[in-house]
């Protein structure tokens, strides 16, 4: 593990900073000592809406043990929370209420959409009445494919979360550039309202764009 | 199997349905026939353990038949509609069931009675079909919605609902999907461009 975030303009002699190691003397930058505490304690946000919140229960019980990564601090309300893991199918009738969670919860803010049905509608895409992915209203940070998937995949998902957040940048000017959370825009989703057909709007164009599909007809 | 034939005799325009074993109930008699086999010390049909709704689209059935003058003559067969409605009753106390119950009504005006007066269990299964197939209960006591939400138009289990087209990718679309997926793919010449 390197002390210093890959992206600092931070310049000190390698062979001096491993000297003072040895005697037990850390040269770090302050942001790098901010952003390990904030990735060793992330705090979900705890629901779960479908069959994939067993495998996230199970993730944070004593085999997988969540807790090792300081996420195990599963809060029941979205304003103590940083990390909304999706765990599971979306319906659209469900749908403003998850949004409305994310919108209560304070910045910096992370999202996990944790299986199929979270990252695309899974095996509901075809239907009526799910979402096609939950990443079509609110902003999300990983994906994780699966069905369910399994307590590794879960925890693989917040290591890449810890990975992120690690080489943001909370300090300085550059934070306000690079990280969305301290630009100081309101970062609220827009709450869909239930339509006739369908849910209006059927996604939100800020975080989201249909794709093209290029191939042979 | 259950003997179905006291309530034939009982009930005169209650018909039996011989493929499906079912007694086709006309929406006047429903609620007396229904009382009538919870109560009697026969049947003591006292759970109501399912009810669901059938669409059934009009057929038109194209058949040639041949005229003595050698000429091919087409007969068109048409077959109406249907809305019906489907309850398996089971009876707790004496162990046996199902029979089945249908009330069959029409595609364009879907009403029917409502069964929850006598089976209370059958209050939320009546609104799902009423959600999803939009048949009317006549005396349910709180009819709406149970799955969709209350703006919800459409009655999405009919044969003839049309989905909203809210997806776009799908790794290998067949038949409907299929069909559906190229209205989303780029215009023929963009791709042929795009491929050369």
């Amino acid at each position: 593990m390197t002390l210093l975030p890959t992206n600092t303009s931070f310049a000190a002699d390698e062979g001096l900073r491993s000297e003072l190691q040895k005697a037990g003397v850390f040269v770090v930058s302050l942001e790098w000592v901010y952003n390990w505490g904030r990735k060793s304690s992330i705090w979900p946000l705890g629901f779960g809406i479908a069959c994939c919140a067993i495998e996230m229960i199970c993730t944070a019980a004593a085999r997988f043990d969540l807790s090792r990564f300081g996420a195990e601090v599963f809060r029941p309300s979205p304003r103590q929370a940083d990390l909304m893991i999706v765990a599971g199918t979306v319906t659209k009738k469900m749908a403003p209420q998850v949004i409305r969670l994310y919108n209560q919860m304070p910045e910096p803010k992370y999202v996990i959409a944790m299986g199929a049905c979270a990252i695309s509608g899974g095996p509901f895409k075809q239907g009526y009445n799910v979402l096609k992915g939950v990443d079509r209203f609110i902003p999300v940070d990983v994906h994780i494919p699966g069905c369910p998937p399994r307590p590794e995949a879960l925890l693989h998902a917040l290591m890449t979360l810890q990975r992120k957040i690690e080489n943001q940048r909370t300090l300085g000017s550059d934070a306000r550039r690079t990280n969305p959370a301290y630009r100081g825009e309101n970062r609220e989703c827009p709450i869909p309202e239930f339509g006739e057909h369908d849910l209006v709007p059927p996604y939100n164009p800020e975080v989201w764009k249909p794709h093209t599909i290029v191939r042979e007809a | 199997m259950i003997d179905l034939a006291p309530i034939l005799a009982k009930f005169p325009p209650v018909k039996h349905d011989a493929a499906a074993n079912a007694l086709i109930v006309p929406q006047a008699l429903a609620l007396e026939v229904a009382k009538w086999l919870r109560d009697d010390p026969a049947y003591r049909m006292d759970y109501a353990s399912n009810v669901a709704g059938v669409d059934t689209l009009p057929v038109e059935k194209k058949t040639k038949v041949k005229q003595p003058d050698g000429t091919d003559k087409e007969i068109v067969t048409k077959k109406p509609g249907s809305m019906e409605v489907v309850y398996h009753l089971y009876s707790m106390a004496l162990k046996h069931g199902p029979i089945t119950i249908k009330q069959v009504t029409t595609r364009e005006n879907p009403v029917v009675t409502s069964l929850t007066p006598i089976y209370r269990g059958a209050e939320f299964q009546e609104r799902e079909a009423f959600d999803l197939y939009g048949i009317q209960f006549e005396g349910h006591p709180d009819l709406r919605r149970i799955l969709m939400w209350d703006e919800f138009k459409d009655f999405p289990m009919r044969k003839d609902y049309v989905e909203p087209d809210d997806y776009e990718y799908e790794p290998t679309p067949h038949d409907a999907v299929l069909a559906k997926a190229k209205a989303h793919y780029p215009k023929a010449s963009t791709s042929t461009e795009a491929a050369s």
